[in-house]
């Protein structure tokens, strides 16, 4: 049973998401049970997974009983077992929380919702477990096309962001794919570790540098990193709630995690850092990311694009932290995988809260919501405070390494950008704080509008979303404090081995 | 003059591949239309099916079926005699991703078009200035 | 923006076309594409999986595991094309018309009213585009069993001859689709309807996936069909080529399937009610 965990994480909510299909047509009330079952023994799965390879090291699974070559393997290391605890905890999470907004907004259509996301799920799953890089290819395909989907369904501009996002998506992996197929042009392997084995017989190649260029930038495309993160903030903001909190957390992260994957187990880290003069052109770019997504996130009138554009911000901390090349920024950037996907879960989850109820997403809209939705407020107060970076929370840690890996780069660029992102998040939240807290009702105006037709909207009630929502949103939040806690055992007990020996 | 006629007869596939891609890059970035830059994005996918192809070729070589497949254990296969069987398999997958990218993207375009009645660009840009000036 | 696309384009086709010199020849047989992996496909397969035609052996057995996501790729496009357009039937058309099949005279009706579905005197027609073509229609039918016949012989030989499950698929779901063209989409929804559609998609992927998962109660690795020899009664080698089978037959039916659904829905823009 131990040694095919690899494959329940992934074949069961593949196996949910047809049995929902079929089944739906019969009953509409087996989708959400299924898929909550389905998600559970994933996230079991990979504790379990997580577990085996602390104890035992790096583990392969070889698809179809084939030898690496020749098959496809799974290769589990330290690094993609932390990740694949996230991701499935916070598609566990997301989808608990999911049950109101989703029978709001899709009505009909609950079970072809349910089945997509399961698909999303298994297909980000895959992309963090595979050795393959051609099969890294297809399961980034079935996370990205589902992800359209989701994301086309939304109100206002949803379709036409979900389709710019399809095409800037569909250009991203057609660029890897070309960059996969020079790699296998010049070497005749697929196998990312037996690449690795070849590239240093053909070396100094212009195909291979190539080759690394257009799988880097294909990723980046998908990553949404600047300025490439066009179709990011409004495929983020017009899609619906549940969708926004399953994929900001997500998408981004795991196209990272693929990115370090290919600099380190098909490029080799030394080739990536050195051999190509990429390093400091790429932390630039990662700090204009952080820059500009922070700026414009200050320019946004509506809460969930201020958050998208946040996300952009975070994108740029990632790819620097591992484009540092030293141990602190690269602990750092695996760590802010980790707690990246939990504070973007707990802020994006708070906002569907706050939309579900408010209906309207213009920050100006959002006047004494601490009284009304206490809840919520809190969660966003904590994720918030996370995406600023103040302790006890996880966003301060990884904070500091990245951080402390500029330092140890001597890049101090980097570290300004870090700090003014800082500055600015805590502009961004605490505006946002006061509007929900401090600014006091239009009373008079309001309740001569509609005060008498009904007093939903009076001060003193409470109208907080429903429990379902709120439940996993608080658990989110306490993930959040958790995660900053336990910081350090994260890092000495996981992270440190993930990063190759030779990165001092 | 020879080998220069050797050279192009020896990348003259890679050529075609290459102005291909750029053919659908253009289409994508430039056309205002949607329609039309789906139909680009199909002719950039197109380009890269055609790319692993020809990587699979091989001078003189047949399609990859062994001809004397069963009853006959002791005809010995060369592998100079079928041309790489790899890269079809790979473009087989890549072929299905992109008709299904394909129905994606024409039923979000449907989408589009039922909501602003237009499926150009400026125009679905004009239509929601003026529906939400925010 | 054309000038930004020129140079962009430019700028990329220069480097692809400068690195294409660095490239091995056109169909040099000692590149490496040629000489690493493919030898060991192209000499092992009849002893590994017993199958003559190697790009099966490769899609279904030793790069199977793609090819499962591959058909989940195509299942989540169907249920995508769902999820996207679908409108339900509550909203009815602003009108319906109607052809007396003896006179041959179009009625209109308002909208909400309606006509039996099921006489013999008059039959429902599209508004926007009336097929009324008895030849096409007749041969269309006639020619259609006959592309079925030759889509499940695509699917069954894909183990000596070029073919398997997705061609063959496409082949089937082709003639299902010329059908709905050459009469209508309403008839072709009685013979199959969008349900059975959803259902046999989902569970042509459901027999791969699996074929997977007993392979793997059987003791084996997921996928590893050499596991079904046990159940099947013949040699591991044997039970590869048979195993091929069986996952070829689901991503048939899945193929044909969802094809048949994402037309249901793109040619309908969603209403399933009038279309092609």
């Amino acid at each position: 049973m131990e040694e095919q965990f690899p494959i329940i994480i992934i074949a069961v909510p593949l196996i949910a998401a047809l049995l929902i299909t079929a089944l739906w047509w019969f009953d509409k009330r087996v989708c959400l049970p299924i898929s909550i079952v389905a998600g559970l023994t994933s996230l079991v799965a990979s504790v379990g997974l997580l577990l085996q390879v602390l104890s035992v090291g790096i583990l392969e699974y070889r698809l179809g009983g084939w030898a690496p070559p020749f098959g496809i393997v799974y290769r589990i290391d330290h690094l993609n077992s932390l990740i694949i605890v996230a991701v499935s905890l916070v598609s566990l999470l997301n989808l608990i929380g999911s049950r109101t907004i989703v029978e709001k907004e899709f009505q009909e259509k609950v079970g072809a919702f349910y089945a997509l996301y399961l698909l999303f799920t298994a297909g980000l799953l895959g992309i963090l477990m595979t050795g393959d890089a051609f099969n890294l290819y297809v399961l980034l395909e079935i996370a990205s096309l589902t992800g359209y989907a989701l994301i086309g369904l939304g109100r206002r501009r949803a379709p036409l962001s979900g389709l710019n996002y399809l095409f800037m998506g569909t250009i991203g992996a057609s660029l890897y794919l070309l960059g996969v197929g020079y790699l296998y042009l010049m070497t005749g392997s697929l196998n990312m570790a037996d690449i690795a084995q070849i590239l240093p017989t053909i070396l100094p190649s212009k195909v291979i540098v190539l080759a690394f260029i257009l799988c880097l930038s294909g990723l980046f495309i998908k990553m949404a990193l600047f300025p490439l993160h066009g179709w990011l903030p409004n495929a983020y903001t017009y899609s619906p709630s549940v969708v926004s909190s399953l994929v900001a957390p997500l998408t981004t992260k795991v196209m990272i995690y693929a990115m370090f994957r290919v600099m380190l187990t098909i490029f080799s880290i030394d080739f990536s850092l050195n051999s190509v003069a990429l390093r400091l052109p790429i932390l630039w770019l990662a700090i204009a990311a952080i820059v500009m997504g922070s700026i414009m996130a200050l320019a946004q009138k509506r809460l969930k694009k201020m958050l998208a554009f946040i996300v952009v911000a975070e994108v740029g901390y990632m790819v620097g932290g591992f484009w540092l090349g030293n141990r602190a920024g690269m602990s750092g950037a695996v760590l802010h995988i980790i707690n990246d996907a939990a504070m973007t879960l707990c802020v994006f989850m708070a906002a569907g809260a706050i939309v579900y109820k408010t209906e309207d997403d213009r920050l100006s809209s959002l006047k004494g919501v601490f009284r009304t939705m206490p809840v919520s407020m809190t969660a966003m107060v904590v994720g918030g405070l996370s995406l600023i970076g103040v302790p006890p929370t996880c966003g301060f840690f990884s904070k500091w390494y990245l951080i402390s890996g500029g330092m140890a780069a001597g890049h101090y660029g980097f570290v300004a950008a870090l700090l003014f992102s800082s500055l600015v998040n805590t502009v961004l939240f605490f505006r946002l704080f006061e509007i929900g807290y401090f600014e006091p009702f239009p009373s008079g105006h309001a309740h001569e509008q509609q005060g008498h037709t009904d007093a939903r909207n009076h001060s003193s009630s409470i109208a907080e979303a429903p429990l379902d929502v709120l439940v996993p949103l608080v658990a989110t939040a306490v993930l959040v404090i958790v995660l900053g806690i336990y910081s350090g055992e994260i890092v000495a007990r996981v992270i440190q081995f993930a990063i190759p020996a030779v990165i001092g | 003059m020879e080998a220069l006629g050797s050279l192009i007869l020896a990348k003259y596939n890679y050529w075609a591949v290459i102005a291909l891609l750029l053919i659908g890059l253009y289409a994508m970035i430039t056309k205002k239309n949607l329609v039309k830059k789906i139909i680009g994005m199909n002719i950039f996918q197109t380009a890269i099916i055609l790319f692993y192809v020809s990587i699979g070729s091989k001078k003189g070589a047949t399609i990859p079926i062994i001809t004397h497949g069963h009853g006959d254990a002791s005809h010995a296969v060369h592998s100079v005699e079928y041309i790489n069987p790899l890269p079809h398999v790979l473009m087989l997958t890549a072929i299905v991703v992109s008709v299904a990218t394909l129905g994606v993207a024409l039923a979000l375009a449907m989408k589009v078009y039922s909501q602003y009645g237009t499926l150009e660009e400026d125009e679905i840009r004009e239509k929601i200035m003026e529906s939400e000036p925010v | 923006m054309r000038a930004l696309g020129l140079a962009t384009v430019f700028c990329f086709g220069a480097i692809l076309f400068y690195i294409s010199f660095d490239f091995p020849g056109w169909g040099d047989e000692n590149s490496p594409a040629s000489q690493h992996v493919s030898p060991y496909y192209i000499e092992h397969t009849m002893d590994d999986t017993s199958v003559p035609n190697i790009v099966t052996a490769i899609l279904a057995d030793y790069r199977g595991y793609d090819t499962l996501f591959e058909t989940a790729v195509i299942f989540s496009a169907g249920l995508a094309c769902f999820f996207l357009l679908r409108i339900p039937e509550r909203q009815a058309p602003p009108a319906r018309f109607y052809r007396h099949l003896a006179t041959g005279i179009t009625f209109r009706i308002e909208k909400g009213g309606r006509l039996p579905e099921d006489t013999d005197e008059f039959e429902r027609i599209d508004s926007v585009w009336v097929p009324y073509d008895v030849i096409i229609g007749m041969t269309c039918r006639l020619v259609v069993p006959f592309i079925q016949l030759f889509a499940l012989y695509v699917i069954a030989h894909g183990h000596h001859s070029p073919g398997g499950g997705f061609q063959g698929g496409v082949i089937f779901g082709a003639a299902i689709i010329l059908f709905a063209i050459s009469n209508n989409l309403r008839r072709t929804l009685k013979r199959m309807s969008e349900k059975t559609s959803a259902l046999l998609g989902s569970l042509g992927v459901l027999i791969y996936a699996g074929t997977g998962i007993l392979c793997m109660v059987l003791g084996a690795g997921f996928l590893n069909y050499s596991a079904l020899a046990s159940l099947l009664g013949v040699d591991p080698v044997s039970a590869r080529s048979h195993g091929i089978l069986i996952v070829e037959i689901g991503v048939g039916i899945a193929v044909t399937a969802v094809m048949v659904w994402i037309y249901y829905n793109l040619s309908s823009a969603g209403r399933q009610d009038e279309g092609l």
